[in-house]
């Protein structure tokens, strides 16, 4: 081999290691400008409406189905939780909080049964105006419901704004929510 | 003032460690002898003035002096003195402090402990260590200084994160971080040869017992960080594939890949060009490990707040150690040609196979640490990879390092013949097919594999051992005096093999693991593991700085109480935080470990858990580090030629 051909060869580490610079350098450039958060959990919703879905009520709610979430009158939260999870019962008193103050929100209770559900209910308290129970889970893989409790933004033409993944807390309703609603209503 | 002396000889440090830099790689140039004679006295002042500032922040984290903004955030006048010492470096600051101060100790080491080596390679070593610190030291300076004062002081400190409150993180950041800035050594000596142009077995023989020493600090270091999360974090598990642990482990996996090569290049100044790239590639790769983690760019779990312009900064700095290194070997790539010449099945194409099975391990583990944010740049999807991924690439390529590593070291140099070696392993064989056969049979698959390739590199490595001392063909007083003639390189290797299929061992014995999650009141109890496992009591206790609730809970086998275990749920007041401190007890052989999760109705939620083999992961690599520092006290090393020994047997070594 000669040493042009060589020295070529050998500097394949190098065209490798100034690719990856450059694409850090973009990434870091990007996370400067809010572009890109590693640490956000993505949702395929963002930007579109819900997936088709009919799901039946529970405690006294009546279910629902996707196209009554095509135009809501304003925007709303849909919140998927379950009697079971630990962290739906510290959110409870939020939502409370957030439908004292005149927000709708509707909830779908991630595989949960209905006995245990009205409990919680009633043992928590109902933010809830409509209910819709998503037995089998189907429903969740659709949306990409990552874990309960999860909250989706939906403005007033039905499309999801926003996806938050955990319980709400005042810093999350403040900086996220908060900023939305005003937007959209 | 105190503060304000360490700020000082932190700025004194970046002057000297400038100046060691040029000076070492200019002097030899210069043919004076004084310039030569220069770069250790500087390293060694380099080394004093990190070491002075060090302490400085020690002190203040000891005397809780609150106007210092490091000790403010991260200390309290509650935390005990042991936890006020190590929460120096339990922080983003603090810790690129003392990430400093390792490289510069390994810089005062080369001066003192490189007496043999060529004045003028040692001085170009020395200024090599000395450009890469004096970057890193800026770094520290400009935009992540642990000195920041605050005023008015805050009346008490919020406080260290519980969960770092153990003594293990009081060794474990020291000894991984000497790991893998232990590898700058073997850099800078790959750099140093580079730039003379020179690379021949000496230069492997110089290097490899650096880039052992921090190879056996690394595995220490990565065992006592699993250890950690093992019994602190309270899941069980322990290695979650997040992207520290990952940055963890690709050093160690090139830098294992470059021990070994290093052997060849000792022995038969082959493989050199591979060898350098390994060194530049092990050192690249503990540096992007220990910085572009604090960047943010990785999603874990390990978080430091750091913010973006310090990521650009550093990504400065890897650019020029990194991209100043490639390049040199580059244009240096003429003459690295190698010399030896060997048959396709010798000791060389084993080690060979071992460099390409490590190297596609780093590079699988690489590419999935990686993958996540660089697919959102260049394809704009969004996703996370995570174990099911580095579970199903990575255990597929040890399976053939397992095989490879029990015949490997029977293998001779230059020309080997494969079948008289294969049968002189029947033992280790026959043990493995039969552990294969049993486990098969009565448990599972995966874990037989994993079990059965363990106990072939055991018992490969123990009969290398039984061959060399002459076990049971001379009398067993005799044989075990053998034991201390043979070269601790020797004895090293094989313990480093016995360690990896002790690791193995233990990792395929978790997945025989069984858990369960309950609620009980007290007085109830349940089965689990064929032990019945019954919680007798919870109630309060006190702690230094925490309150604690405590669940007693029996575990018994027929009817028989064998241990009383004492899981606690702890309150931290300070920072409203609630940890829970895990219960472990083992024998050596299996832990019983109980999580004491929740407390709801006067019932306890209890992670029961029964982990056969798990000491064993950890035990593993002890005995691998150990190998390491048993090969390092070499004859050969520290005398510092190749030698040729006659055995009493008569056998030569």
């Amino acid at each position: 081999m000669s040493p042009m051909r060589r020295r070529l060869l050998f500097g394949v580490p190098l065209a490798v290691a100034v690719a990856g610079g450059a694409g850090f350098y973009t990434i870091l450039r990007r996370m400067k400008n809010d572009q890109y958060d590693p640490h956000a959990l993505p949702s395929p919703l963002i930007g579109k409406r819900p997936p088709v879905f009919t799901l039946p009520g529970a405690a006294g709610g009546s279910g629902f189905s996707n196209t009554d979430l095509l135009a809501p009158p304003k925007p709303m939260l849909v919140n998927w939780f379950a009697s079971w999870c630990a962290p739906c019962q510290e959110e409870a008193a939020m939502l409370q909080k957030l439908a004292g103050s005149g927000i709708t929100i509707w909830g779908i209770a991630y595989e949960d049964q209905p006995a245990d559900l009205t409990a919680y209910l009633q043992k928590y308290g109902n933010p809830y105006t409509r209910i819709a129970t998503d037995q089998s889970g189907l429903t969740a893989i659709n949306w990409g419901v990552y874990g309960v409790p999860e909250t989706y933004f939906i403005d007033k033409t039905g499309i999801v704004r926003l996806r938050y993944a955990g319980a709400l807390t005042d810093e999350v309703v403040k900086t996220q929510l908060m900023p939305l609603f005003e937007q959209y209503s | 003032m105190i503060p304000e002396l360490g700020h000082f000889c932190l700025a004194m440090a970046v002057a000297i460690a400038c100046a060691q830099g040029v000076v070492g790689i200019a002097g030899p140039t210069l043919r004076d002898p004084r310039a030569l004679a220069a770069a250790p006295l500087l390293t060694l002042m380099h080394f004093s003035a990190i070491l002075l500032s060090f302490l400085a922040l020690v002190w203040a984290g000891v005397v809780s002096d609150f106007t210092v903004e490091n000790i403010a955030d991260f200390s309290s006048a509650q935390t005990p003195l042991l936890y006020r010492i190590t929460g120096v470096w339990g922080n983003h600051d603090g810790s690129i402090l003392l990430w400093c101060l390792i490289l510069s100790l390994c810089g005062a080491a080369v001066a003192l402990g490189g007496r043999r080596l060529p004045a003028s390679l040692r001085s170009r070593v020395l200024g090599v260590l000395g450009l890469v610190s004096c970057g890193f030291l800026l770094f520290t300076l400009a935009v992540s200084d642990p000195f920041t004062r605050i005023w008015p002081p805050p009346l008490d400190g919020a406080g260290m994160n519980p969960i770092l409150q153990d003594p293990g993180l009081a060794f474990h950041p020291p000894v991984l971080y000497t790991g893998y800035v232990g590898f700058s050594v073997a850099f800078a000596f790959a750099i140093a040869a580079l730039i003379e142009g020179r690379i021949d077995a000496a230069w492997g023989r110089w290097v490899r017992p650096w880039a052992l020493l921090s190879w056996c600090f690394l595995t220490a270091g990565i065992t006592l960080g699993s250890w950690w999360s093992y019994y602190t974090l309270g899941w069980g598990g322990f290695w979650f594939w997040d992207p520290v642990e990952n940055a963890a482990l690709l050093p160690w996996l090139t830098g294992t890949a470059l021990l070994h090569c290093a052997i060849v290049v000792e022995k038969r100044e082959s493989l050199k060009a591979w060898t350098v790239l390994l060194a530049i590639a092990t050192f690249s790769l503990s540096l992007s490990g220990t910085f572009l983690v604090r960047s943010g760019i990785l999603n874990s779990v390990h978080s430091f707040a750091a913010a973006p312009d310090q990521g650009l900064f550093i990504l400065v700095l890897l650019a020029l150690t990194i991209g100043g290194s490639l390049l040199l070997f580059a244009m240096r790539a003429p003459v690295l040609a190698a010399t030896g010449i060997y048959a396709p099945i010798s000791r060389e194409s084993a080690l060979i196979l071992n460099n390409i099975f490590l190297c596609a391990i780093a590079a699988v583990v690489f590419t999935g640490t990686l993958y996540p944010p660089f697919a959102d740049l260049l394809f704009g999807i969004q996703l996370s990879v995570g174990a099911p991924f580095f579970n199903q690439t990575v255990l597929p390529l040890t399976g053939p390092i397992i095989l490879a590593m029990g015949v490997g070291p029977l293998l001779r140099w230059k020309r080997a013949d494969l079948l008289p070696v294969l049968q002189r392993l029947w033992l280790a064989g026959a043990v493995a097919v039969l552990v294969f056969i049993i486990l098969t049979a009565t448990k599972h698959v995966i874990a037989a594999l994993g079990l059965a390739g363990g106990a072939w590199v055991v018992f490969s490595a123990l009969t290398d051992l039984a061959e060399r001392i002459r076990l049971f063909r001379v009398p067993l007083s005799q044989a075990f005096g053998r034991l201390f003639t043979l070269p601790r390189a020797f004895i090293g290797a094989a313990l480093g093999h016995i360690g990896f299929g002790v690791s193995v061992i233990g990792i395929a014995a978790m997945t025989l693991a069984v858990q369960k999650v309950i609620v009980l009141k007290p007085g109830q109890s349940t089965t689990l593991g064929g032990y019945s496992w019954t919680l007798k009591d919870i109630h309060d206790a006190p702690g230094p700085n925490y309150s604690q609730r405590v669940a007693d809970v029996a575990v018994s086998d027929n009817g028989h109480v064998f241990m009383t275990l004492h899981p606690s749920r702890r309150f931290f007041t300070a920072q409203h935080v609630i940890t829970s401190d895990a219960a472990i007890r083992t024998n050596g052989f299996q832990d019983i470990y109980i999580d004491f999760a929740d407390e709801e109705d006067g019932g306890a939620e209890l992670r029961l858990n029964r982990h056969p083999g798990a000491p064993e992961i950890w035990f593993g690599g002890l005995i691998m580090a150990l190998g390491g520092f048993c090969s390092l006290s070499d004859r050969r090393l520290r005398v510092g030629a190749p030698f040729r020994k006659r055995l009493p047997g008569g056998a030569t070594v």
